[in-house]
């Protein structure tokens, strides 16, 4: 065991007066030691990402840091004066964080943002500075240096300005680089790259990484150590590999059993009819031109043919960008494909007119991803599970009955239906979700990343729901999410989408035991801790 | 926490509200007050205030009493904010919802329409109304009105396009709902909010263009108004400075009430933008 270089000891971080509970973090102390990485897992609201905060001096207004210490090289952090923190920021603690894009000044080249780090520490003459900038952008391994340094945030993609931030928090050689969620707003196989890079910099560097997260795939995949909070305070702390193995505190547990793990379910009696064909269905997104330009085209959809059985639930994976949910929606006819046909109950979608389209709207619901912006805040719940069903001609007494009904499937009790919305957590509103589009009594269910804005105890929790829902009412889903292990779990079949077009189409297990095309086999390496869940859960048997 | 309570937070919105109704009672007990008309001569012209019982703001070149003035004026500055906000809602709120929800040739119609309006300076417009009308307070109130909604329908078609991307609505769209109801029932009621703040402060402007048109001998001439009275004593503000300056003060603690309540209104709207003020 090295020698520890931040030691934290019975930190309590104070909430203002009506919060939720009175600390954000309550007596917590651990180690961080020279050259590791320590994780620190829990769920929204567990103060994870508080107690980063306090020891960056970042806490928000009102929340004050109650009683602790926090020694690095022999001063307690929490105590320093606002300039000596400063002067700590940057050139001793690095940090990054979750949102690459709003986290960099839009307004300034790459470059020119990493020299401002040396220009905030008066370090270096300009020259130097710009030298330095570079050779940093090359260490973290951004392409084409020279051009990257003279581009703006928005002309990089998502994994190069994660890139970019870390080359910043790198720029004068931390001892300590906490990372806040920095891989939650990236694609998997962006993800893997990134957790690749930080491991490298450690190992160069020999600095130690403080690495906030909600993800046990990550955890299993870079942490040397980890620490699980919930509520404010340490459940669990020990060697990551302990952690993950024999978790000894039931949270933990609990946590881990909750993570979608791959296990690839029994298949399912499929009737043979359709609920869903997609046949050729093309959708092009045309931007800017003119008279003397042509117009960009992306091809968001791009000759893709599907088919759904009556009772089958398929997966649409894909990274962010493939026209996964373009494709979802041409099927609901939010958007209207170019060409191609969508056949649900014998009915084309694609070519109905609007008078006609609102009558057969009832055909195909949507389960939204977000659950904070999927209901109306000013309708109860009943007027938003019962206005579908009454304008489709259900009489309004029978449509009442079938909403509360519903409301106890969903498993929330009839005495939610007078409620509002903000009542609700997110995990209860995705449940109202689910029972408005099954208020419509439909043939398909279109799921767009229903669960990604979930915890994973509350995923879990929704994911045994759907697959209740789907064994008692023999629904036929198409869920599309970027979680091949969510997928996994719910799914019959998977089809992997990437520009556009259908790649590989089959049965979960041949997709994830034996998969054809070169990029379902990249997507499935980059899982986080995809060799720790074999492990645990056998995949590849 | 309440609406209420988030708006009691606010010291000076409370202080607003008290001055606005104190306004309020007086303009509509004002035929109480004084029943004899604020046109009535009462005395000799040009007392000074608080020498004479009975007259405590003095009277003005004809010998009318000055505070039978401020309190009938009021009904008008208060009738002539009012009436004209709700006109200039009546068309704003309709174009700008329009031109929100549907887009493409309705948007730029009805922008284009707007601008047309935007594009001629409010005051000489609204001169120009009440010249060709006739100074009546109907047409006064009419042309407040008619350079007063574009402001409108510009905030209710950006409220409108950002809401009608919102996941609800498309699941309204999804319930098979139809376009009229999902705008009405699903979308403006959550665009209520911003209205109502640019509303009460679109009070204080009318009643500051109504004064304005009448102080230039536009109001109308059978009508006492604040602007009118420190129109007609423009001439002796010298040596009868409280023939204006009384009218002033109203106007100036009016308009100061209503903007005060305007943004107690957006904090308590919009409680997540008041971080970090206590």
């Amino acid at each position: 065991m090295s020698e520890a270089i931040l030691s934290i000891d019975d930190l309590t971080i104070d909430l203002p007066a009506g919060a939720d509970r009175p600390h954000a973090v309550e007596n917590v102390s651990f180690d961080l030691n020279k050259g590791e990485i320590l994780c620190v897992v829990g769920e929204s609201g567990s103060g994870k990402s508080m107690t980063a905060n306090a020891l960056m001096g970042l806490l928000p207004d009102g929340v004050t840091v109650g009683k602790g210490r926090a020694m690095f090289d022999g001063v307690d952090v929490l105590t320093l004066s606002e300039v000596r923190k400063q002067a700590m920021r940057g050139a001793r603690i690095g940090m990054i964080f979750q949102e690459p894009m709003t986290a960099l000044n839009p307004l300034m080249r790459i470059g020119d943002q990493i020299a401002e780090v040396f220009a905030a520490h008066d370090l270096y003459s300009k020259a130097e500075r710009r030298a330095r900038a570079l050779a940093l952008v090359k260490e973290v391994g951004l392409p084409d240096p020279d051009k990257i340094i003279r581009a703006y945030p928005f002309q990089l993609s998502g994994g190069q300005r994660q890139r970019a931030m870390i080359a910043m928090a790198l720029a004068l050689e931390p001892e300590i680089l906490i990372a806040d969620e920095p891989t939650t707003a990236l694609d998997v196989t962006t993800q893997a790259q990134i957790l690749r890079l930080i491991i490298a910099l450690r190992d160069d560097r020999g600095m130690a990484v403080m690495f906030i997260t909600h993800d046990f795939g990550v955890v299993a995949e870079i942490a040397d150590r980890v620490i699980v909070m919930r509520y404010g305070q340490i459940v669990e702390s020990g060697m990551a590999q302990q952690v993950l193995e024999a978790p000894q505190h039931g949270y933990t547990r609990a946590l881990l059993d909750a993570i979608p793990t791959g296990r690839v379910p029994e298949l399912n009696a499929i009737d043979a009819a359709p609920a869903l064909e997609i046949r050729h269905l093309n959708k092009v997104y045309r931007t800017g031109g003119g008279p003397f330009r042509a117009a960009r085209e992306v091809k968001a959809v791009n000759d893709v043919s599907l088919t759904i059985a009556k009772g089958e639930v398929v997966g649409l994976v894909g990274e962010s960008g493939s026209g996964k949910s373009t494709l979802g929606r041409a099927v609901v006819r939010l958007v209207t494909p170019d060409s191609g046909q969508v056949l649900v109950g014998g009915v084309d979608m694609a070519a109905l007119d609007a008078s006609e389209l609102r009558k057969q709207r009832h055909r195909v619901q949507m389960v939204f991803q977000d659950p904070y912006a999927s209901l109306n805040p000013r309708h109860r719940i009943l007027r938003s599970l019962s206005d579908g069903p009454i304008a489709k001609g259900v009489p309004k007494e029978q449509a009442r009955k079938r909403a509360l009904e519903l409301l106890e499937i969903v498993g929330l009790g009839a005495d939610a239906a007078t409620r509002f919305p903000h009542e609700f957590s997110g995990g209860q509103r995705q449940r109202i979700g689910i029972a408005r589009a099954l208020a419509m009594d439909p043939e398909l269910i279109i799921a767009d990343e229903a669960v990604s804005a979930l915890d994973v105890s509350i995923q879990a929790q929704v994911l045994e729901l759907l697959a209740e829902l789907r064994r008692k009412m023999g629904l036929s889903i198409l869920f599309i999410t970027h979680d091949l292990r969510v997928a996994a779990q719910v799914c019959d079949r998977i089809a992997v989408m990437q520009h556009g077009r259908l790649v590989e189409v089959g049965a979960v297990r041949d997709v994830f035991h034996a998969p054809k095309e070169a990029y379902t086999k990249e997507l499935l390496a980059a899982v986080p801790g995809a060799g720790w869940t074999s492990d645990k859960e056998d995949i590849t048997a | 926490m309440t609406f209420w309570k988030r708006f009691a937070t606010n010291r000076g919105a409370v202080i607003g509200l008290i001055i606005l109704i104190a306004v309020i009672i007086i303009a509509v007990l004002a035929p109480v007050i004084y029943p004899g008309g604020p046109w009535k001569m009462v005395q000799r012209p040009f007392l000074v205030p608080f020498t004479t019982e009975g007259l405590p703001l003095g009277t003005d070149t004809l010998g009318r009493n000055v505070a039978a003035g401020l309190v009938h004026g009021a009904r008008v500055s208060l009738l002539v904010g009012l009436v004209s906000t709700v006109m200039a809602l009546l068309i704003g709120v309709p174009l700008g919802a329009l031109a929100g929800f549907y887009g493409g040739y309705v948007d730029e119609g009805a922008m284009r329409f707007t601008e047309f309006f935007q594009t001629i300076p409010n005051f000489a417009l609204a001169i120009v109304l009440v010249a060709i009308l006739q100074p009546t307070l109907g047409s006064i109130t009419l042309a407040i009105a008619i350079v007063s909604w574009p402001p409108v329908a510009r905030l209710v078609r950006a409220e409108v396009m950002s809401l009608k991307r919102r996941e609800f609505v498309e699941a309204a769209h999804l319930a098979g709902l139809s376009n009229t109801r999902i705008l009405v029932s699903e979308v403006l009621p959550n665009a209520v909010s911003p209205i109502i703040v640019m509303a009460s402060l679109m009070v204080a402007t009318a009643i500051l263009l109504e004064s304005s048109l009448s102080f230039l001998g536009l109001g109308d001439p059978n009508i006492m108004s604040w602007g009118y009275m420190i129109g007609a004593a423009r001439t002796v503000i010298r040596s009868a400075w409280w023939l204006s300056f009384f009218p002033g003060v109203a106007i100036l603690i009016t308009v100061l009430a209503l903007n005060l309540i305007g943004e107690g209104l957006n904090d308590a709207f919009n409680p997540h933008l008041k971080k970090g003020r206590t």
